[in-house]
């Protein structure tokens, strides 16, 4: 859906769906550092996807694959979490 | 057949046949019996309710949300404070669209606190976005209540719908009442579909959204269209159902207006107190009626004009004041007869169950009786 | 197969409540929801109450939620929870449920809970309907802007009860709402805490299993209100148990059971120094409301204790 529609093109009492929703990057919040990953070090515990306050933690089935930065907002939980310090936050270039 | 019943049984009797899946239930006067009524109808499993014992009025809408959004038809009931605890839920249940049934004794607001019949508790919720629709006697809280789920249920409305009936004067007093055959409402209600069930897993839907200055006018804009729908699909489901029942239901009901020059305008029971006077001034000679309104929410605005065309003198009875402004009904009125070449005159009446009789709607015709009629001490004459 | 493994795959590749939302950097309340939502394996339905969580992820027309979602108002999630459950029931009845049975889980703040909602939940306990009702309990009105909520600990900072010359803070102590859930003798009541997944997930596990009301108190940071940074959620969290002020317990049909008991308390003025709430109270001078604070929680934690131990 559009942000800003006529009032006759609403859905009925406002519901939205996930299919209609329209999505909310909040990447935009970040304020210099991002997480990176050294995969080598990452024992797939799973400790960052449970504490990611934006479900940015990307998996394959069970296994981690990196970071949506298009939701990750630089809270640095998962590095804090991480037991291996395979992830770190780096600085992130514009 | 007709049966003995008090308005509040009859209603009871009219939940009974139409038979929801949930109703929440807290206890008010004077809409009381309505739910022992109908909690006795499950109890002997003459209705099949799961019925709700909430904790509070505002937990009886709060919870008929969300069965009605679940997927089950939700009917429930409450009068005066009950209404004004549950009132910041029924604006929300407008708005996400919930198709609940609601029977509302009307009964005055406190305070003081008082616990007969006046008008105060709809007009408190006059712009939640429901519709209210106004019986004039037992009956006719039945035919609504019958009626009330096809209205609310309806694609195009899908909007809470109160069944209002006069505290005492229509829920406890006794009349002749003529019930359908259980299968005859069974068939005229028939099932219960919204669009977005929540319960719909394969489909997950989120109801009741958080709105920013950006969207919250034209969410609003399109509530409010559903209300203007009503009014057709009132007139639909009033058509239809005057063919099971044989008798009319619609948004205004015209009582002896033909050449009236005086005609009272007036919402519930007090409708038939006027429609007696009437027909006795009438058989003395003098021109008065009565154009009763049926659906105060939408409120017919073309209809009313429509038959007051002709009419010199309007006289809007108001069972509700509006300290500091206009009554309720009287503003509807002045609204729509602006521009007209009738002349407006208004009284508040009744207020906190003051009855009101035939004499006193005779004194209203002559003319120059108090604003406040029937208060003690009220000098100003209009 | 680990249990976090379990939860992962509980999902089905499809996040109950995704990225899209705008919770702070570092808020703890979607990870009470992800391990909550992907704990339970049949589908669900959430309730949220008014508060952070709601407002921040059903911004019309965004959602984050991939599940049916809805909220009313403020104080009467556990009502309109009611009501869905008693739909269902009136549904299987009578018409049958084609998707089969849902989990009802409410999602309320402290604020929901503890005070203006506090009515709503009692009477759905008390009714015995079946659902889970979890409190994120980060211990005051957060989304607006720090006030103070029945939940609010002794002594705490908050823009309604804040410090200054002539006070400490919050002059209450905090309302026992875990003890008034377990007065309405229901089958199942717990304490966790977000940065115990393995226990909460434990818990819910338990709560959903149990014919009847469940109710988990759930002791969640807020980074902004607590004032800490953001990644140091599991350390502060954990802090607040070791030091015996939230003590992580389950009430099985009335039996009191310890989840967890640390080796080595740390002393109250340990958590406490983690926060800027607090920071008035490490004070010289505010010596003696912090011994009454130790001693507060000294005392809650022996009466727990014997508790469990009966």
């Amino acid at each position: 859906m559009s942000e800003l529609m006529d009032w006759r093109e609403l859905p009925i009492a406002g519901v939205v769906t996930p299919e209609t929703a329209t999505p909310l990057h909040t990447g935009g919040w970040r304020t210099g550092v991002m997480p990176e990953v050294e995969l080598a070090a990452c024992v797939n515990c799973l400790l960052c996807w449970i504490y990611c306050p934006d479900s940015a933690i990307t998996l394959d089935g069970t296994t981690f694959t990196g970071f949506d930065y298009d939701y990750c907002k630089g809270c640095e939980l998962c590095a804090e979490v991480c037991p291996t310090g395979a992830i770190s936050m780096v600085e992130e270039l514009a | 057949m007709k049966e003995l019943l008090t308005g509040g049984e009859a209603v009871a009797h009219g939940m009974r046949q139409v038979d929801p899946d949930v109703m929440p239930v807290y206890p008010i006067t004077p809409q009381t019996p309505i739910i022992q009524g109908f909690a006795k109808f499950v109890a002997d499993g003459r209705a099949h309710a799961e019925l709700i014992n909430v904790e509070s009025e505002h937990s009886a809408m709060s919870a008929a949300i969300g069965s009605a959004l679940a997927g089950a038809r939700t009917m429930t009931a409450t009068s005066s404070q009950g209404l004004a605890l549950m009132a910041e839920v029924v604006y929300i249940a407008a708005s996400m669209r919930a198709p609940i049934v609601m029977a509302l004794g009307n009964r005055a607001l406190s305070g003081p606190i008082n616990i007969h019949c006046d008008h105060s508790d709809s007009m408190l919720i006059r712009d939640s976005g429901v519709i209210q629709l106004f019986a004039e006697n037992a009956q006719e809280a039945y035919d609504f209540t019958i009626a009330a789920p096809r209205i609310a249920e309806h694609p195009d409305v899908l909007l809470p719908v109160l069944v209002c009936l006069d505290g005492f004067t229509i829920t406890h007093a006794s009349e002749p009442v003529e019930l359908l055959a259980d299968e005859q409402v069974r068939r005229f209600v028939g099932e219960y579909q919204v669009p977005q069930p929540l319960l719909n897993v394969s489909a997950p839907a989120t109801h009741g959204p958080f709105a920013m200055p950006d969207n919250y006018f034209e969410l609003r804009r399109a509530q409010a269209s559903a209300l203007d729908a009503a009014h057709d699909v009132i007139a639909l489901v009033g058509h239809e159902l005057k063919f099971l029942t044989g008798r009319p239901m619609a948004a205004i009901e015209p009582y002896r207006l033909d050449d009236a020059d005086r005609v009272i305008v007036a919402l519930g029971s007090t409708a038939g107190t006027v429609k007696d006077a009437v027909d006795e001034l009438r058989a003395e000679g003098e021109h008065v009626g009565l154009l009763r309104i049926c659906s105060f929410r939408p409120f017919p605005a073309v209809e009313v004009a429509a038959a007051l065309a002709d009419v010199t003198t309007v006289i809007v009875l108001d069972r509700a004041d509006s300290p500091g402004g206009t009554p309720p009904l009287h503003a509807e009125l002045a609204a729509v007869l602006f521009g007209s070449d009738s002349t407006l005159r208004g009284h508040v009446y009744g207020l906190g169950g003051r009855d009101i009789h035939p004499s006193d709607v005779r004194d209203i015709f002559a003319g120059g009786q108090p604003a406040y009629f029937g208060l003690r001490g009220d000098e100003c004459l209009v | 197969m680990s249990r976090l493994k379990t939860l992962v795959q509980n999902q089905n590749g499809v996040q109950p409540l995704r990225g899209g939302h705008s919770l702070c950097q570092g808020c703890g309340v979607p990870v009470v929801v992800r391990t909550v939502l992907s704990t339970i394996q049949k589908p669900v339905v959430v309730v949220n109450a008014t508060g952070c969580l709601e407002v921040a992820t059903t911004r019309f027309p965004t959602t984050a939620w991939n599940v049916p979602w809805i909220h009313v108002a403020f104080e009467n999630a556990a009502a309109v929870a009611s009501g869905i459950e008693s739909a269902q029931r009136a549904l299987a009845r009578r018409h049958g449920l084609p998707d089969g049975e849902v989990e009802i889980v409410v999602f309320a703040g402290d604020g929901g809970t503890y005070d203006i909602g506090m009515q709503a939940l009692s009477g759905a306990l008390e009714r015995g309907h079946n659902f889970l009702f979890v409190c994120y309990d980060n211990e005051a009105y957060m989304n607006t802007g720090v006030q103070r909520s029945g939940a609010t600990p002794f002594g705490a900072n908050t823009t309604t009860s804040p410090a200054g010359r002539e006070s400490f803070g919050k002059a209450q102590k905090r309302k026992d709402m875990t003890a008034i859930a377990i007065g309405h003798h229901v089958p199942y009541v717990a304490q966790a805490v977000a940065s115990q997944w393995y226990d909460l997930s434990r818990k819910v596990s338990a709560a959903v299993a149990a014919e009847g009301p469940a109710f988990l108190n759930v002791l969640t940071d807020c980074p902004v209100g607590w004032g800490h940074e953001p990644r140091l959620m599991p350390k502060v969290l954990n802090a607040a148990v070791d030091c015996l002020f939230w003590p992580l317990y389950e009430v099985v049909d009335g039996q009191y059971a310890l989840s967890y008991e640390p080796e080595h308390p740390i002393r109250v003025a340990d958590w406490l120094t983690l926060q800027t709430r607090f920071a008035h109270l490490l004070q010289p001078d505010q010596a003696p409301v912090l011994e009454r604070i130790q001693a507060q929680v000294e005392a809650d934690w022996d009466d727990l204790y014997r508790r469990c131990a009966a």
